[in-house]
C-alpha cells in the first residue's frame, strides 16, 4: 500500500535580500514509499536530501508539484493543504524527528515525549518513560527540561518523541548521528518494530552501516547545479 | 466544526495612512494565531477592530458564539460587545495597569469578572481566585494585596488570571511580555504557553518578538504597511518565508 508519493516536486529558494536571486534545489523528484517500508534519501552533502524531507513535512513549501499522502485512508496532496489541514496531518499521520531538539523552557523530558501522543495521559507518560528507558535514559532525568542534556540525550528525547506516537510515516534525519553504537542499535530496533507495525520511514542516515541494515532501499537525490 | 471568528475585507485609515488595507483573517477552535509585524505594521488596530475596540471603515466581522449564533462585531452595540467581552472572550493588554484596578485586591481584581460574569457565593469566588493565583504562579497568600506591591511580571500573570478565570473562548493578546525583563518574558510565555494547551483556547496575539510567536502560535500572519503579505504554519512561515519583508524580519532575529 502506498503510503506517500510524489509527482514532479520542485523547490526553490528566492532570496529577496540577496538581490532576489534564484537557487534551485529540487526538480521532478518522484519518490513512492509504502507500508512497512524504508527508504534512505542518498547523495552528496547539498544535493537536497534534508530540504526534500522539510517539504514532505511541510516545514519547507515546494514551489510545485504534489506530495500524495494516505491520511485518514485516503490519498490526499498535502502540498496543497492550508496550515489548519497541515496541523491535523501532523497530529494524526506524519512524524518527523529533526536533527536537533527544540527545547521548550520547563518542559520535562518525559513531557515533551508524551505529548504527541492520543488518548489516556497516564498511558502516555507510561509509554513515554518506557521509550526513554530504552534509549538509556536514565529515570532520574525523564522529570528534567533537556535544555541542559548532552546532544545525544537530547537526540534521544527527540527520537522517543517521534516513535512514541507511533505515525503511519514517519520521517528522520540522521536519527543515529550523535549517538553511541549500544544506542543506534536501540533506534535500529525502533526501526525495525515501527516497519513490521505497517509504518512508511524515509530517512537520511550518514551512518552508512545503520542504513545498510534499515534500509530497504536507496532513493537518490539529484543535485542541481546552476543557480538561476 | 467552523471559525470562532472571521474576518473579510477589512479597511481602516486614520488621514493619509492605511491601517489596514484589505485584511482578512480567521481564527478556528483551539488555534493560537500570532500576528507579527514592525510598530506601524497595522496588527495592533487589526486586534482592535476584532475585538469591537475599533470600528473599521469598511469590512465585516464575524463572531460564532457557543450556540452556533453569528454576531457582527462591526454592527454590534456596546452593550452587546460588552456581554461578549463578559462572557466570551477575554482580553490580555500589553501594560497590565490597563486591565487591573490598582486600588483592589489581587483576589478582587480575578473574582470581579466572576461576578460580572453572574457569581454570587463569596466563598466560591475567592476560593476560584485562589486557585487561579497558584496557576498562574503566585503565591495565594497575597490573595489579599492590591497589585501596586507587585513586580511588573507578576502585575502581568494577575491580569492573565483575571481573563482566563471566566473560560473565555476567545483570547485577545496584545503584546503580552512587551516591556518585561527578558527573565520575567521567557516565564511568561512558557506559562502562557502551558494554560493555552491545558485549556485549548483560541488565542490572536499580537507580538512583534518572533521567538514568542514560533513557542506559542500555530499560525503566522505577517502584516506590513496595514496588508497581510504571508500567513501559515508557523514553522513554515519562519523557515522558508517568501514574501521579501518576512525574509527580512526572520534573518533579522540574533540566534540565541
Amino acid at each position: 500500500m502506498i503510503m506517500l508519493r510524489t509527482q514532479g516536486l520542485s523547490k526553490d529558494f528566492r532570496l529577496h535580500l540577496q538581490g532576489g536571486i534564484t537557487i534551485p534545489v529540487l526538480r521532478d523528484v518522484e519518490l513512492t514509499v509504502r507500508a512497512g517500508e524504508c527508504v534512505a534519501l542518498a547523495g552528496p552533502s547539498g544535493a537536497g536530501k534534508s530540504t526534500l524531507m522539510r517539504c514532505l513535512y511541510g516545514n519547507y513549501g515546494v514551489g510545485g508539484g504534489a506530495i500524495w499522502l494516505r491520511h485518514q485512508g485516503a490519498m490526499f496532496d498535502i502540498a496543497a493543504a492550508d496550515a489548519r489541514t497541515m496541523r491535523e496531518v501532523r497530529g494524526q499521520t506524519l512524524g518527523y524527528v529533526s536533527q536537533f531538539l527544540r527545547v521548550i523552557p520547563r518542559i520535562a523530558a518525559l513531557d515533551i515525549v508524551a505529548e504527541p501522543m492520543r488518548g489516556d495521559r497516564a498511558d502516555a507518560r507510561a509509554r513515554a518513560a518506557a521509550l526513554l528507558t530504552r534509549l538509556n535514559m536514565p529515570q532520574r532525568l525523564h522529570g528534567l527540561p533537556p535544555a541542559t542534556f548532552s546532544g545525544g540525550e537530547q537526540q534521544r528525547v527527540n527520537l522517543a518523541r517521534g516513535f512514541a506516537a507511533q505515525y503511519p510515516v514517519l520521517l528522520l534525519d540522521e536519527p543515529t548521528a550523535s549517538l553511541d553504537a549500544a544506542n543506534a542499535e536501540v533506534v535500529i530496533g525502533l526501526i525495525e518494530e515501527a516497519k513490521a507495525a505497517g509504518a512508511a520511514i524515509i530517512g537520511i542516515f550518514h551512518d552508512a552501516p545503520v542504513r545498510d541494515r534499515v534500509a530497504d532501499r536507496l532513493f537518490e537525490v539529484q543535485p542541481i547545479y546552476e543557480a538561476v | 466544526m467552523s471559525p470562532l471568528l472571521q474576518a473579510q475585507g477589512l479597511h481602516l485609515r486614520f488621514g493619509a495612512v492605511r491601517a489596514l488595507d484589505d485584511v482578512a483573517i480567521e481564527i478556528w477552535p483551539g488555534e493560537v494565531v500570532a500576528i507579527v509585524g514592525e510598530s506601524g505594521s497595522g496588527k495592533s488596530s487589526l486586534l482592535r477592530v476584532l475585538a469591537g475596540q475599533a470600528r473599521a471603515d469598511a469590512g465585516q466581522v464575524l463572531y460564532r458564539d457557543a450556540a452556533g449564533a453569528e454576531h457582527s462585531i462591526l454592527d454590534a452595540s456596546d452593550a452587546a460587545l460588552r456581554r461578549l467581552m463578559r462572557a466570551d472572550w477575554g482580553f490580555v493588554h500589553q501594560n497590565a495597569r490597563d486591565a487591573l484596578r490598582m486600588e483592589v485586591s489581587a483576589g478582587g481584581n480575578v473574582g470581579e469578572r466572576l461576578m460580572a460574569a453572574g457569581q454570587r457565593h463569596y466563598g466560591d469566588i475567592r476560593a476560584q481566585a485562589a486557585r487561579w493565583l497558584e496557576r498562574v504562579e503566585m503565591d495565594p497568600a497575597r490573595i489579599d494585596e492590591t497589585p501596586r506591591n507587585f513586580s511588573g511580571g507578576m502585575q502581568q500573570r494577575l491580569q492573565i488570571a483575571r481573563t482566563l478565570v471566566t473560560n473565555p473562548r476567545l483570547v485577545f493578546m496584545d503584546e503580552p511580555t512587551g516591556g518585561l525583563d527578558v527573565s520575567v518574558q521567557a516565564r511568561l510565555l512558557d506559562l502562557i504557553r502551558g494554560l493555552v494547551a491545558d485549556l485549548d483556547l483560541a488565542v490572536l496575539l499580537v507580538t512583534h518578538d518572533i521567538a514568542a510567536a514560533r513557542l506559542l502560535a500555530h499560525r503566522i500572519v505577517v502584516m506590513r504597511a496595514g496588508r497581510v503579505v504571508e500567513h501559515g504554519l508557523t514553522d513554515r512561515v519562519l523557515d522558508d518565508p517568501q514574501h521579501p519583508y518576512t525574509q527580512l524580519l526572520v534573518s533579522s532575529v540574533l540566534a540565541a
